[in-house]
């Protein structure tokens, strides 16, 4: 790849005896949203410290738009825009005046870079003389993010946006991501959500501080190799373990009311399967074949 | 520049928007000088005595007449026998006790000498000293005046108190409360909003910001210079106003010293919390650590000539000692800045080590 926006080269960080990052690699070209998908603990929010040149790497280099996040940090800290995974603006500040404050210390005004971050204000702009502490949850991520690109910045780095927002909220703010890439802005963004991963340009799976698979999400689940049915029945519980049970069965995960299942291509039936379950005491027993989404491309990643 | 004033401003936001811290930081300096003014006072008015006087001639009851008049002592009870002496005491109001002897004018005129008892409650030790003091000084007064045709030769000293003619306590409460205060509210304001913006997070983002360490420590401390100056007003006046605390010297000076002041301490609170991470540990740090020294260690109440050679090398090393002497030279004794100027630069040396410590400690990452 040509002049990424962000390179990163066998970075590895510890906390004491926890390794928090394991020798990761990776590029990000410019332009592109780049997901970070992986539970908590996973190494995330220190990869992006990392990169918003808040912490050192022990060992590796990684640069941001060609700059050093070492030795360039000055630099750096003028390109990105970095929203922390913790809400971090001053509760006791209206909307207003902590975008106005942000714009201020990056050297700009809300009026001079109005344009990009239009879309998003204008949602909360009734409620611009609110306390930011007032805000609701996926209301403050709006101003958090309108805070991170009030100057105009070449990358942004958003650390788990979406936790502890309500759904409507996260599909709205995932639109916003999809426009903001229009303005050629590098996005790199972390979630512990899996359906997000399916609106990412590329999506790296990280685990134990370590990557386990970079992909566009659509290859991500062509490259699942299993077969797939979801089970449902009456009782829920019973029916993972038992499911667990069975034969042949690869992994079991629970989806809202269905279990998929997942086993290698074509050694279950679905009567055999039907039999068992009925055997075992369940009622309402449903079967049907699913095409597999990224969840479950991602659980199966995980188990490997 | 523009960001730096941004800055400012947004500091100004959180001061102002949180009201109620403001009202203790205008309402302490006030509370704490009437409470140090009033209630904690050296000087005894109206001490309550009983007299067992039992010759009862002209003299013992001019003697009596005199302690009486003198303002400091109130008669609680003239007592008959000798032996009411202690249920007197242990009812608790009486606090001195006068026993003239039998025969006392007769015996004062053919012997020379008479019998006089003063019983303090000592209980209070403090209290009984200077009662028994008081009392002993108005006998003596008036021993000398009745013998002054007899006696051939004699040295009445004249005592003048310089610079506190009363021995007003409040005067020396008002420079120590000043110095105290000032200290209190600059370290621990100024340790309390950086590390709040530690714990918020928000310090994450004024990192990634091209704001310079330095900006956002000078930005902290404006605001509270502003504030902590405005209380040295409100000190320096009610002194002035309520207790009647003189200002001999230059006002200019008196205040850019205390703006000197004040620069220390928030340079120190500054220090503090660039070593610590929670509000709470800041605040520990700014209460205990500074207060308690402050109070003892600095000539505020108990001298540091009377301590032992360790704790006075401390005493040196405490910020306030050099500012109360500074005060105290100036406010009553009116002197010049040529008087001070030792203390002065000890100040700025204070304050510049302190500066520099924490521009070196502040942290350009996250740990």
């Amino acid at each position: 790849m040509e002049n990424p926006s962000i390179l990163v080269r066998n970075i590895s960080r510890s906390y004491g005896t926890v390794k928090a990052l394991d020798d990761i690699s990776f590029e990000v070209p410019k332009g592109e949203l780049f997901g970070f998908i992986g539970p908590d603990g996973a190494g995330k929010t220190t990869l992006f410290r990392i990169l918003a040149t808040l912490v050192l790497p022990d060992k590796g280099v990684a640069s941001v738009e060609g700059l050093d996040v070492v030795k360039d940090f000055k630099k750096i800290r003028k390109i990105l825009g970095y929203m922390p995974g913790r809400f971090s603006l001053y509760m006791d500040l209206s909307v207003e005046e902590n975008l106005s404050f942000y714009a201020t210390i990056f050297g700009t005004t809300i009026e001079q870079n109005y344009d990009l971050i239009k879309d998003i204000y204008c949602q909360i702009e009734p409620f611009k003389t609110r306390r930011a502490g007032n805000l609701s949850g996926g209301m403050k991520q709006k101003l958090a993010l309108c805070c991170a690109l009030i100057h105009k910045p070449a990358v942004i780095f958003l650390d788990e946006p979406t936790t502890g927002v309500d759904a409507v909220s996260r599909v709205e703010f995932w639109e916003m991501l999809r426009r903001l890439k229009e303005s050629n802005i590098t996005i790199m963004v972390s979630t512990p959500y899996m359906d997000e991963a399916s609106l990412c340009d590329r999506v790296a799976l990280i685990q134990d501080g370590r990557i386990m698979k970079i992909s566009k999400p659509e290859e991500i689940i062509a490259d699942y190799r299993f077969q797939l049915w979801a089970v449902r029945s009456g009782k829920s519980f019973e029916l993972l373990k038992d499911l667990h049970k069975y034969p042949g069965v690869r992994s079991v995960q629970a989806f809202g009311q269905s279990a998929h299942i997942a086993f290698e291509k074509s050694i279950l039936s679905m009567e055999d399967l039907h039999k068992y379950l009925i055997q075992t005491g369940h009622e309402n027993i449903e079967i049907e074949e699913i095409q597999p989404n990224i969840e479950d491309c991602f659980m199966e990643l995980m188990i490997q | 520049m523009k960001r730096f004033i941004g800055f400012v401003i947004k500091e100004f936001y959180h001061i102002f928007r949180d009201y109620r811290t403001l009202m203790i930081l205008f309402g302490i300096p006030a509370a704490q000088l009437l409470l140090f003014g009033y209630v904690i006072t050296n000087e005894i008015k109206d001490a309550r005595i009983a007299i067992y006087d039992s010759s009862k001639d002209e003299v013992t009851r001019k003697i009596s007449e005199k302690i009486l008049s003198s303002g400091y002592f109130i008669l609680e009870k003239n007592l008959t026998n000798y032996s009411q002496i202690g249920p007197t005491f242990r009812e608790g109001n009486t606090k001195l006790v006068i026993v003239f002897g039998s025969n006392f004018a007769k015996k004062l005129q053919q012997e020379g000498k008479a019998d006089l008892q003063i019983l303090g409650d000592a209980s209070d030790p403090n209290t009984a000293n200077i009662l028994v003091n008081y009392a002993s000084g108005i006998i003596n007064n008036y021993l000398v005046s009745i013998n002054a045709e007899q006696i051939p030769m004699r040295i009445i000293p004249e005592v003048r108190m310089q610079y506190n003619p009363a021995l007003k306590s409040v005067f020396m409460f008002v420079p120590g409360i000043m110095a105290l205060l000032l200290m209190l509210i600059s370290a621990l304001m100024t340790s309390l909003s950086i590390t709040r913006e530690k714990e918020l997070g928000t310090m994450e983002l004024l990192l990634v910001s091209p704001l310079r360490p330095i900006q956002i420590i000078i930005g902290k401390v404006i605001p509270y210079v502003l504030l902590a100056f405005i209380d040295s007003c409100i000190i320096l006046g009610m002194g002035k106003f309520v207790f009647g605390v003189p200002i001999e010297g230059n006002i200019v000076l008196l205040l850019s010293e205390s703006l000197l002041y004040i620069t220390m301490a928030l340079s120190l609170g500054i220090l503090i919390s660039s070593i610590t991470n929670s509000q709470q540990v800041a605040m520990t740090l700014s209460l205990v650590a500074l207060m308690l020294p402050i109070i003892l260690l600095s000539g505020f109440i108990f001298p540091v000539e009377n301590m032992p050679v360790i704790l006075q090398v401390l005493c040196h090393i405490m910020p306030p000692k050099y500012f109360i002497t500074i005060i105290k030279d100036i406010m009553l004794k009116g002197n010049s800045f040529i008087y001070v100027w030792k203390e002065t630069l000890i100040m700025i040396l204070f304050t510049v080590t302190f500066i520099m410590m924490s521009i070196k400690k502040f942290k350009i990452r996250l740990a």
